[in-house]
Formats: C-alpha cells, structure tokens, sequence
C-alpha cells in the first residue's frame, strides 16, 4: 500500500486534459445542456408538485423548497461521479486517450488531475444551468443561492475523486455498475435528500454523516438555498474539503499504479 | 544511437521491443540498467524528454472525438505550442501525409492507412529530434505501406533519428541502417542490415521440395540443410553450383536459388518456433 497516500507530482500541465474535454463538451453543446433543464423541470413537477401536494410542509419549510437543494446536490453527485466512471473508462480503455497524452510532456498524474478537474467542472456547470430554473419557480433564495456554484466545484472534486478511484481498481465497464446501484441510488436516497435525516434511527444518521459524503453537500446546500446559515456548515465543509483531497490524492496513485507497467 | 540514424529494433513477439520503447520515451519503468535519452534521465526529466520526442505507437490511438486538423492541434497543446504555430504546423503535416482533403473528417471515417499517417503527422507536431516508431506499417496494405517507406526516407533524409521496432524484416532491411535483433529481453546481434546477413547467414540459398527422396539425397551427399516447413532450405556459397549439383544427383521436382535475407539471419537466430 506504500505511495497510496504519497502527493502525486501535478503540474499545470493538467489543464491541457480539462481542455481537450471542455471542446468536445461544446462541440455536443445541445446534448449536454438540455438534460438539466429537462431534470429540474421533472424533479419540481413530479416530487414537487406531486408528492408536495400530501407533504406540502417540513420543518415549516414548503416541500418543493426543501427538496430543491437536494435536486442540486444529487446533480453535482452524478454529474461528477459518472463523468469520472464511465466516461473516464471509455477514455482511458477503450479510446486509448491517455496512452497517446503521457507520450507527450504530460505525465499520468496530469491526465488524471485534469480528469478529475474536468468531472468538478461538470458539476459546477450543472448545477449553473438548474439554478435559474429553480429560482424562475421561486424555490431557492437569492443571492445567498449563488454560493451553490462553487460548492458544486468542490463537491464536484469529491465525487470525482471517489469516482476515479472505481474506474482505477474496475476490472471491466460492466461492473462499475456496482458502486454506481449500491453506493450512488443509495446515498441518493438516504443523505437528507428527500426526507430529513433525523426522521432516520439515531445510528443510520450518524453513519449517514460519517460516511455518506452527500449527506454534507446536502445539509450546505439547504442552508444556502433556504438562506438558513448554520456554524454546521463549516464542518461538512471541513468534512468535504478532507474527504475530496484525500479521495482525489488516492485515486491518482490508484491510476499509476493501473496505466504504468 | 548515432544522430541522424534510422536504428532499428527486431525481435519475436515478446522479446521486449516495445517494453524498450516504452522506456526510452519515459512511460515505463526501468527494472535495472541504465539508460539516457539526449544524456538525460527519464526518471528525473521526463517532460523534457517527452517534448522532444515524437511517438508512433503501435496501437492506433486517435482522439475519435475529433477531426484530423483537431487531432493535431488538440495534441500541440500537450506540448505547449502557440496555437498559431500549431495551426501551420497542422496544415503542413497534412499536406506531407497527403491528407490534407480529410481535413475535417471525423477519424471513424478514416481508412487504416489514412490513420497511420495521420498518427505519423501527430508524432511530428512537435518537430521531434528522435522519432519513435512501434510497427509503423502494421496491418497496412502495399500502397500504404510504400507511402509511409517513402515519407520515412524524407524525413531520414532531413536528417532525423528513428528508432523503430518492425516485424516485416524487408521494412528493416529497407530503412535501418543499423539494427538489433532481440529475444526474451537480451540483444543476439547488432549492425547494418547487409553486415548482419553477410555475417550470419550464407551469401545464397537454394530451397528444395521436402520429400523423401530429396532428404535421403541431402543426406547421402553430406549437405547441411535447414528444415522450414514444405521446403528445406541449404545455404551456399555459390547457388548455382549446388542447384546445378542437387539436380544432378537428388532430382528434385521443386527448386530454387535467391541471396540471403535478413529473414534467415532472424529465423537462424531465434528459432523457428511460434510464439505469442
């Protein structure tokens, strides 16, 4: 296991990776915006409206507004960690993308650094076309709501980091259907998305916020979007900022160890 | 490696042609020796290496998302070149694999050869002072294969190295001036390609049908010869003199004389037995 932990040696170069995604992210502009339109109009309208017309109150707050910060957080969550599975696996195995960059001065920790920014950027972009949805249909504070932008980077880097380290170890594309039924649905289901933690058993809350990273992008969303600021927030914060470093550092050494023979 | 050489690297599959490419161009590790690229050493500057080095690699890994002109300017930006002079550059090496009317094709529409050469240009975009070459004409037809034979030589020609790794022994003998031919990791023999046959094989070989008859008759006369599937091959000096001798005494249907190649220097090296 030596190394694991080791600071892998990133330069700048990295962002020549990011780049290279960001073109072929606009030349299928219309495919990539459209979705989060699409999904905050059908999270609103279904969970919203629908299941809101039996809650229609938590905490005193209305349901559409409470769930609106998870309907963000569980995009930054997606957005992040499926760009860096399989859309990293495609790269890497079956593009044969990050053979020919580390035949030029890029290293495989740039490649992978860059990889990792682009899945942060994508969440960080997700969540910028979805919040003026939300905030067209008045459910989300402003301007306090526009701190969603850059916690979406950093929860962005998160998932990524926790992405790349499954792509790093997955034997095949196939079973990174793993993490993605029985760590993704899950967390999406359980981390203070649709119902408040504390509705859960005393255990599952304090597993959830130990180990269920969107519990933290969650509980910081809401506090922005309902302009409900709490010291709290500074410890998911602290929580995200440590996981996504430690997640991100792991999963490049991970990927050396993969890609270099 | 001298400068302005085209050195070649021949050898079974597995004998670690490519490991050795990997390693010069700084992607893999070194178990033990030592090694020096342009007196520098890839564990400690490999970015600086790797920027003056071109690669083609064996596999074929184009950017599939791009077209031929992005593919080149998408991998300048790796090596830090100014988008202006990437986008000369770019055009030139177009020009210079004959690609230039594929421009804006997406690489799925690319023939195998048109990707070879596309990769050729990709390895030059950086004006490389060593060119590395995995197989360079695999799985390419005749034509292509010329094509590329031709733009190698131009460029041999402008003074550049080449390193190259190579199955087809004739692409050897036609464009290394020196070479190695290696096996299971340990280098059998090194020089120029002519030197090489003219030291290890026989100036000429006469190939005769292997029947009975003809090895009963090989035998009894005290000819050494070599067994090569259908046809035993019997290396001489002289080719005419022997043919005219075999089919005196050992009357064979099938007969024939050619000089020495760098295939048998190869196969006598290496053996005759497959590998994988």
């Amino acid at each position: 296991m030596a190394g694991l932990f080791s600071i892998p040696p990133v330069t700048r170069r990295c962002w020549h990776v990011w780049h290279r995604n960001l073109i072929v992210f606009f030349k299928t502009w219309k495919v990539n915006f459209f979705p989060p339109f699409i999904e905050a109009f059908l999270y609103l309208f279904a969970i919203g409206l629908g299941i809101g017309t039996y809650v229609q109150q938590i905490d005193g707050v209305p349901y559409v507004n409470f769930i609106a910060p998870a309907i963000l957080a569980i995009s930054v969550m997606n957005s992040a960690f499926f760009e860096c599975t399989y859309g990293s696996y495609v790269r890497m195995y079956y593009q044969k993308s990050f053979d020919a960059i580390i035949a030029t001065p890029l290293s495989i920790e740039d490649v992978i650094a860059g990889e990792l920014l682009w899945g942060a950027t994508r969440s960080t972009m997700y969540v910028s076309i979805m919040l003026p949805v939300l905030a067209a249909f008045g459910v989300i504070a402003l301007p306090l709501s526009l701190l969603a932008i850059p916690l979406a980077f950093l929860g962005g880097m998160l998932f990524a980091g926790i992405a790349m380290c499954f792509t790093a170890i997955t034997p095949s594309i196939d079973t990174l259907n793993y993490p993605s039924f029985l760590f993704i649905t899950p967390m999406m289901l359980f981390s203070g998305t649709f119902f408040p933690l504390n509705l859960l058993p005393a255990t599952f809350q304090y597993a959830a916020i130990a180990l269920l990273p969107l519990t933290h992008v969650v509980s910081i969303m809401r506090m922005l979007t309902l302009s409900s600021l709490s010291w709290t927030a500074l410890l998911s914060l602290a929580w995200m900022a440590a996981a996504a470093f430690i997640f991100c550092v792991i999963s490049v050494n991970l990927m050396r160890r993969r890609l270099i023979v | 490696m001298r400068k302005g050489e085209v050195f070649g690297f021949l050898g079974p599959n597995g004998a670690g042609k490519t490991t050795t490419m990997k390693m010069i161009q700084c992607v893999s590790p070194r178990s033990g020796g030592a090694l020096s690229v342009f007196g520098l050493d890839p564990d400690k500057s490999p970015a600086k290496i790797k920027g003056r080095i071109g690669v083609v690699p064996q596999e074929t890994n184009l950017d599939p998302d791009f077209s031929c002109i992005r593919n080149l300017l998408t991998y300048a930006r790796y090596f830090d070149i100014p988008p202006r002079a990437a986008q000369e550059r770019a055009d030139d090496l177009l020009a210079f694999v004959q690609l230039t009317e594929k421009r804006d094709v997406p690489i799925d529409k690319l023939s195998g050869g048109m990707k070879r050469r596309l990769i050729l240009a990709r390895a030059l975009i950086n004006r490389p002072e060593l060119l590395i070459l995995d197989e360079p004409t695999i799985g390419l037809d005749p034509q292509a294969r010329h094509l590329v034979w031709e733009k190698l030589r131009l460029l041999q020609a402008q003074g550049n190295t080449i390193v190259m790794t190579t199955h087809y022994l004739d692409e050897a003998s036609r464009l290394c001036d020196r070479l190695v031919i290696m096996d299971a990791g340990k280098i059998l023999v090194e020089g120029a390609p002519a030197d090489l046959v003219r030291q290890h094989a026989a100036a000429e070989i006469v190939e005769v049908e292997k029947s009975d008859r003809v090895i009963a008759c090989l035998n009894g006369e005290n000819i050494p010869y070599e067994d090569a599937g259908d046809m035993v091959l019997v290396p001489t000096g002289s080719a005419q003199e022997l043919a005219r001798t075999l089919l005196d005494r050992c009357h064979p249907e099938k007969l024939l004389t050619r000089p020495a190649t760098l295939e048998d220097v190869f196969l006598k090296l290496t053996g005759r037995r497959l590998r994988d």
